[in-house]
């Protein structure tokens, strides 16, 4: 039997799998240790305001309760939560402190952990606490902001925290000359990543070995424990982060939290391990929310059709801090509003405005989907105005292959130039119109059938991927043959361990089901990097590429001494090292493990991208529309598994259109959160989009990594809202309905129906 | 309190507070942590167990409830082997996380064992009660279409 290359490409049933389904995964909130309290968090209930007291008397006084932590239990200076990405300094004053230290800024914001038997008891002492808080004007919203009456930083001076700008060309000069300039504002809701696992933490202190182990660590385990042990004045060495099974991440989880200190901190106060898992209330005012933006946006083209600029003012509504990698988002908005279509001269700022709602972070395409719905939009209104069909102005601008590699605009303060590495943006769309039959469908566009009137769009995307500087494997082969492959990618759920035992299969030409894949655990490797910027298959993937190729050259030394010739004399076939006729399994060579560590450096982002189509139908009396038909075609380079491939696909998609029809985390006037349940906040469920078909393409290998592979988690979601507002304006075109604000829930649409019918035939 | 009840085709006995939810004493007393907690209000459908058959979310059930009840959580659905409906779950690439999984497992076990011709709306209608975060639920609902089969042949497992 030849392994070589068999794996990669194939639709593997997953590994994980065999555990998950009869629920013998083990997720943080299956750990225990022998002798472990539990910590509840009170939390804010107040959006702004000074803490006058905190009384924990009577909470001590319970039975049960251990211990009620505040912020003078945490050290002479509360410590603050550094960002993992963008660390401008300007950013510090936008830290948050790891518990609230004499300010509170958000409803949920953490203000003291209660420690005791049972939580249980822990959540009942939570009503003991007396918390005594001034209240202060609320910045609920981006009016407030501006008005400046109140201050969430007042050394700061302004509710404004950074501004990004993306540019390129000369935007004024070129919008003075344009033929066709057209101005819109656009908004797109608060909502987040939600993913279904709550968040936890189990930490054990061990005082005799020095030694701090915290088990529900995902995504960034290693800068987290660098920071964890930073800020309890540990070794590095004496934190080790534990990622046990993960139940979705999407951006948001993984990112270093007050209860990544909380916790940790109140096992080493108590000297017992702690236990701490979140409810889904607590998730919906503490884990990160995300988009949140309102533009202002100028496009300009020539009177033919072609684009020439885009200018514009993003206000992206950061909440209370600035979080680990709160300037992705707004970066994003400003750096990656012209997708895969040329612009020659683009000067768009993003603001990010801090207000007394939970802080924001990426969830996935952050940034891209506020700006996909923002600019497809955008062109399908000029397609309107220049009397231009839009499948064929979309066409005309899209970047050629010609053209690659096509930088992006630059972005300042902190630079991160990038440029579309590779593709046929051209073929991609017309394979997506052709799967599509979008010729057949547009005979149904503006008809009325049914009481629902159908409508078209479509639209293209790329999805950055794969940010370095580097991901670390360390390959073990054992005595015996078996290969564990230890990793600085981390899961999220996505199917790491089994694409990754594809790879190293085909790497190391060994039988699949011989290799196992440890990841995510900082005592696994010295520097791992994680899960995101849909990194792991290129990154992890590629330093195993490069592990493989070391552990074969080690095999061929080992093969050698064995033989008495010389490496290079050895070849590797069949799990076998041959020299003339004579062969030796690779599980024979040695008696202790073979093992190497490998790293794989790369700075250039892949881009994926694609085009996806869809045909709704839209009932002007309710509101409400059907999604009848979805297809996405995206070039991925390489596909290591069609099946997860395709999972993350359709997932997306339908994020991206509960994001566009469903979700939104709505706060009133005094930063108080209305939708803090699964009941008030509404995710999509089986019955709500049940036609979505996917194709993923391998025309054009990524240049910059040996797989040739791109991230591919992300791309579904990034163009739905846009497409959604477009395929609604097609079908109530006879109204000239112009959806400028996600959600499109069935109020909203029926409200614009109801105001267009009243134009186009006042009564 | 002391509560006795059939736990997957055990007799087990628990020492509960009378507000303990069966979810916290599958969980916390009996360590059968399949049985997943990702709401507690009742609308995720994670928690979803079976009590004389039919899908209940152990979330809003109360431990004491269970007395002298059968109790079925995934973990006593299938022996060595994945039953039809998990395997069809694996092929089908029904799950990503797998935190959900559980729930729906449960529930599509329950309706498919009452209904096993459901067509493929009834099967979005019953499953629309539960989240998935990662999957699109297109391959669950594949999944569940599959494994009826086995349910019209073996009446489930």
């Amino acid at each position: 039997m030849k392994v070589s290359n068999s794996y990669i490409g194939r639709p593997m049933e997953r590994v994980e799998d065999l555990r998950l389904v009869r629920g013998a995964g083990t997720y943080v909130a299956d750990v225990n240790r022998p002798n472990q309290l539990y910590a509840v968090i009170l939390r804010s209930s107040t959006a702004h305001g000074i803490i006058k007291s905190i009384d924990t008397e009577a909470a001590l006084a319970l039975e049960g309760v251990h211990a009620v932590l505040t912020a003078k239990d945490f050290g002479n200076a509360v410590p603050r939560i550094p960002l993992r990405l963008q660390p401008l300094p300007q950013l510090e004053t936008f830290h948050q402190p790891v518990v609230a230290d004499g300010k509170v800024r958000y409803v949920g914001e953490p203000v003291a952990v209660v420690i005791a038997d049972s939580q249980a008891i822990a959540e009942d002492a939570l009503e003991y606490v007396g918390l005594d808080i001034e209240s202060l004007a609320p910045v609920a919203n981006r009016a407030h902001a501006e008005a400046k009456k109140s201050l969430l930083f007042e050394e700061h001076g302004s509710n404004v925290a950074i501004t990004w700008k993306a540019f390129r060309g000369n935007a004024d000069e070129a919008f003075k000359t344009a033929d066709y300039v057209r101005r819109e504002r656009f908004r797109v809701q608060r909502h987040a990543a939600m993913f279904m696992e709550p968040r936890g933490f189990v930490a054990e202190w061990d005082s005799a070995a020095g030694k701090l182990t915290v088990w529900g660590a995902a995504k960034t385990a290693w800068y987290n424990r660098r920071t964890l042990a930073a800020q309890l004045g540990l070794d590095v060495e004496a934190v080790d982060l534990v990622e046990v099974d993960v139940g979705g991440g999407f951006g948001s989880r993984g990112e270093f939290y007050p209860e990544d200190f909380l916790i940790p901190a109140a096992a080493k106060i108590v000297g017992r391990p702690v236990k701490w898992i979140e409810d889904r209330r607590e998730h919906m005012m503490s884990a990160n929310h995300a988009r949140d933006v309102e533009c202002e946006v100028e496009f300009a083209a020539t009177r033919d059709g072609k684009f020439i600029g885009l200018r514009g003012q993003a206000w992206c509504d950061t909440g209370a801090y600035v979080r680990t990698n709160g300037s992705v988002g707004p970066r994003n908005v400003a750096q990656y509003m012209s997708g895969p279509y040329c612009f020659e001269h683009i000067d768009i700022k993003s603001s990010m405005l801090t207000t007394n709602k939970t802080p924001c972070g990426t969830y996935r395409g952050p940034g891209r989907y506020e700006t996909d719905f923002i600019r497809e939009r955008m062109i399908d209104l000029a397609a309107q105005d220049l009397k231009i069909d839009r499948v064929e102005l979309r066409r005309r601008n899209l970047v050629a292959d010609a053209q690659m590699p096509y930088p992006l605009a630059s972005i300042t303060p902190y630079d991160s130039s990038t440029e579309l590495d590779s593709g046929d943006y051209h073929a991609v769309f017309d394979r997506c119109l052709r799967e599509f039959n979008w010729e057949e469908k547009s005979k149904l566009r503006g008809q009325l059938i049914d009481g629902y009137y159908h409508g078209l769009a479509v639209g293209s995307f790329i999805e950055g991927g794969a940010a370095g500087p580097k991901e670390e494997v360390r390959l073990v082969l054992e005595p015996g043959g078996l290969l564990t492959v230890y990793m600085g990618s981390s899961s999220v759920g996505q199917g790491l361990e089994t694409i990754m035992a594809q790879i190293a299969a085909d790497a190391m030409e060994i039988s699949y089901d011989k290799i196992t894949i440890l990841h995510g655990s900082t005592s696994y490797v010295k520097d791992g990097y994680g899960a995101y910027h849909s990194r792991s298959t290129v990154m992890g993937g590629s330093a195993i590429l490069v592990g493989s190729e070391k552990l074969k050259c080690l095999i061929r030394e080992k093969a050698a001494a064995h033989f008495g010739c010389a490496p290079g004399d050895v070849s590797l076939e069949d799990e076998q090292a041959t020299f003339r006729q004579s062969s030796i399994p690779f599980g024979e060579l040695s008696e202790e493990p073979l093992e190497i560590e490998a790293e794989f450096f790369n700075k250039k982002y892949t881009w994926a991208y694609g085009t996806q189509a869809a045909h709704v139908a839209v009932d002007p009396g309710t509101g409400h529309v059907k999604v009848l038909d979805y297809m996405s075609v995206e070039d991925v380079g390489r596909m290591i598994n069609p099946l997860t491939l395709h999972g993350q696909a359709l997932g997306s998609i339908v994020q991206g259109l509960g994001g566009a029809f469903l979700e939104h985390l709505v706060y009133d006037d005094e930063g108080q959160l209305l939708t803090g349940s699964f009941a008030d906040y509404l995710m999509p469920t089986a019955s709500d989009f049940p036609k979505i078909e996917s194709i993923t393409l391998e025309l054009k290998p990524c240049p910059n990594n040996p797989l040739g592979a791109k991230g591919a988690g992300e791309g579904g979601l990034i163009p739905v809202g846009g497409l959604m507002a477009n395929a609604i304006a097609d079908a109530l075109s006879h109204l000239n309905v112009q959806p400028m604000e996600l959600p499109l829930s069935p109020p909203r649409i029926w409200q614009l129906a109801e105001d267009a019918s009243a134009e186009v035939s006042p009564v | 309190m002391q509560i006795e009840f059939d736990l997957n085709g055990n007799s087990v006995k628990a020492d509960v507070e009378p507000r303990t939810t069966l979810a916290d004493c599958i969980r916390n007393n009996l360590e059968q942590t399949g049985t997943h907690l990702a709401c507690e209000h009742g609308v995720c459908g994670a928690c979803t167990v079976l009590v004389n058959g039919e899908a209940v979310r152990s979330c809003l059930m109360l431990a004491v409830q269970a007395e002298n009840e059968k109790v079925v959580t995934v973990e006593g659905l299938s022996g060595d082997e994945l039953t039809p409906l998990q395997a069809a779950f694996r092929k089908h690439h029904a799950l990503q996380c797998g935190f959900c999984t559980p729930g729906f497992i449960t529930t599509a076990h329950a309706l498919l064992s009452h209904e096993p011709d459901a067509d493929e709306e009834r099967i979005r209608e019953v499953l629309s009660g539960n989240l998935c975060r990662c999957s699109g639920y297109i391959p669950i609902v594949e999944a569940v279409l599959e494994a009826r089969g086995s349910y019209r042949n073996e009446g489930g497992k």
